[in-house]
């Protein structure tokens, strides 16, 4: 899974990174394929360079050791409310067909759940060229609909965005989990255009919430290459967030 | 600065006693998961202080521990829980069921927060943006509204202008009169500590006006702004404080553990907070060892600046 998401960045990239697997991806990406990308953290850190150790959150001190920048929030969602963001990176409770992201409340045996919220997500969400979430593949968790849209992705589908005034250039492009890809159609709606090794169409679509329409060209998700597999070691050795 | 401007020095007990009335709103967490003010919020909760109003982007720990001690009424955040461990038990408690007390939530984003504490600090009513445009926060937060541009065909969201009562702000380094560097991550520290209509910093090492005044770039907090500064070095863990010392990882997992269930975490609030009189008796439950293994290892100084002319 991680492995997928980190090849959702491209080289020279200017990727906003969010909390946890994200974290992971980025410095992934940085090691192996997008040695060129540039990771902005909504605290008000730029870097260059993948920091030294494993972060359990952005704040930690090898995130801020040889930086390129290090300031105030505004001054980094501003690179995003310009547009000039590629890619943002979320994790996420829930997510609906139309990439519609949940971290407000949450339902578990019926009763209502509250969760932390937002954070940044909603504003990566909005303003990011390209948003990719990465979440466990459980029929809990991609639902139909969200019950709370705490980051809009496509809304209720083709259109929804700009008659929101969301920026034309924004908005869901894939949703990576334990058992594939998703992405997104014309008319807004995720389907499955990939299944990790080992993972069966059957099992993807027996454990989302809503009927998932499946690629003509499906394909396999590439293995982890050795070299991915030996940075993923390198950066979480303790398994600390890659524990799938 | 005039050699006889007075010294704010006081101790956390005073600040918090003189400039925390029960009923405040309250900065708190603006750098974010860096330099959080956790022995300032406990001295808070030690002096029973009740319907607060927190506000910060993303508060870690901190927040829960304060909605758990049944200091708070109402929450202004984007994110409240446990950066590294998930979610924080005390808020969904007080939010689900009115543990120990019900509190209110205004959820923002973190930008439309920031941009709430930037109108303040510009003075202005509200600023607009793109953000939590199609989020049902909108629907919810009543200091979140669309309009139409007078410029342009855009649709925006007016950020209303947020002024707290008081920032509390964690620096490396401050003078006697509140004058104070800081580094790092800064999150919205210097729009907060603008909007606020008090400052508390809380500083690492007190330094002469003259390391202040060597480097005016650093120095993000104008003195001028504050109304107390208190000396306690290690006052922010287990955030970490860059240059000073690292994250704690293990206590913020270890609470996530000890605040699961309510009768855990009142044990956990009388161990570390109500049963400790100051940060010293703080550190001292700490132990050195774990002291020592959370100090800085290698120092990284930046290169010097040359303010010559």
């Amino acid at each position: 899974m991680v492995a997928a998401a980190a090849r959702e960045i491209r080289d020279g990239e200017l990727v906003f990174v969010g909390m946890r697997l994200p974290m992971i991806a980025f410095a992934l990406a940085k090691r192996t394929h997008a040695p060129g990308a540039t990771g902005l953290f909504e605290n008000g850190i730029i870097r260059e360079t993948p920091a030294s150790t494993l972060l359990y959150t952005m704040g930690d001190p090898p995130n801020l050791f040889k930086a390129t920048f290090c300031g105030d929030m505004i001054s980094v969602m501003s690179l995003l409310q310009q547009g000039r963001v590629n890619v943002g990176f979320l994790g996420a409770a829930e997510v609906d067909r139309f990439g519609n992201l949940n971290t407000t409340w949450g339902r578990r045996n019926g009763q209502p759940v509250r969760l932390p919220g937002s954070g940044g997500a909603s504003d990566i969400a909005c303003l990011a060229q390209r948003t990719v979430v990465i979440l466990a593949h459980d029929p809990q968790r991609l639902l139909a609909r969200v019950g709370h849209i705490t980051s809009p992705g496509n809304g209720s589908g083709a259109g929804w965005r700009r008659a929101q005034g969301l920026p034309e250039r924004s908005g869901p492009s894939a949703i990576i989990t334990t058992m594939g890809v998703l992405r997104f159609g014309e008319d807004g709606e995720a389907f499955l255009t990939s299944i990790h090794p080992g993972i069966r169409v059957e099992e993807v679509l027996g454990n989302t919430g809503w009927p998932l329409r499946v690629a003509d060209d499906l394909t396999v998700t590439p293995e982890p290459s050795e070299s991915e597999l030996v940075a993923i070691r390198e950066i979480d050795p303790s398994h600390f967030w890659t524990k799938t | 600065m005039t050699a006889a401007a007075p010294s704010k020095l006081v101790s956390m007990r005073q600040a918090i006693a003189e400039h925390v009335p029960s009923g405040s709103s309250v900065l708190m967490g603006a750098e974010l998961e860096q330099m959080i003010p956790f022995s300032a919020g406990h001295e808070i909760i030690r002096q029973g202080r009740r319907n607060l109003t927190l506000v910060g982007p993303i508060s870690d720990i901190l927040f829960d521990q304060m909605i758990g001690a049944g200091c708070v009424s109402r929450v202004m955040a984007a994110w409240v829980g446990n950066a590294s461990a998930g979610v924080g038990y005390c808020f969904r408690r007080a939010v689900e069921h009115a543990i120990p007390t019900a509190i209110e939530t205004v959820d923002y984003t973190n930008f439309t927060l920031a941009m709430a504490l930037h109108a303040a600090a510009l003075g202005v009513p509200f600023l607009p943006t793109y953000a939590a445009l199609g989020s049902d926060l909108i629907k919810s937060n009543a200091n979140l509204s669309e309009f139409a541009s007078p410029v342009s065909d855009d649709r925006l969201i007016a950020v209303r202008a947020l002024r707290p009562d008081v920032a509390i702000v964690p620096v490396q380094r401050a003078d006697a009169f509140g004058n104070s560097h800081l580094w790092g991550n800064l999150g919205v520290a210097i729009d907060g500590a603008r909007a606020s209509r008090k400052v508390i910093v809380v500083a690492e090492e007190i330094v002469s006006p003259d390391v202040i005044s060597s480097d005016p770039n650093r120095t993000l907090i104008p003195g001028f702004l504050v109304a107390a500064v208190v000396h306690e070095p290690w006052g922010s863990h287990p955030s970490p404080v860059q240059g000073y010392h690292g994250r704690d990882h293990a206590f913020f997992a270890k609470y996530h553990e000890e605040s699961r269930k309510q009768e855990d975490f009142e044990r956990w609030l009388k161990h570390w907070i109500l049963d400790v009189p100051s940060r010293t008796e703080y550190m001292a439950k700490l132990g050195n060892s774990r002291i020592a293994d959370l100090r800085v290892r290698e120092h990284a100084f930046t290169a010097p600046a040359d303010f010559g002319f």
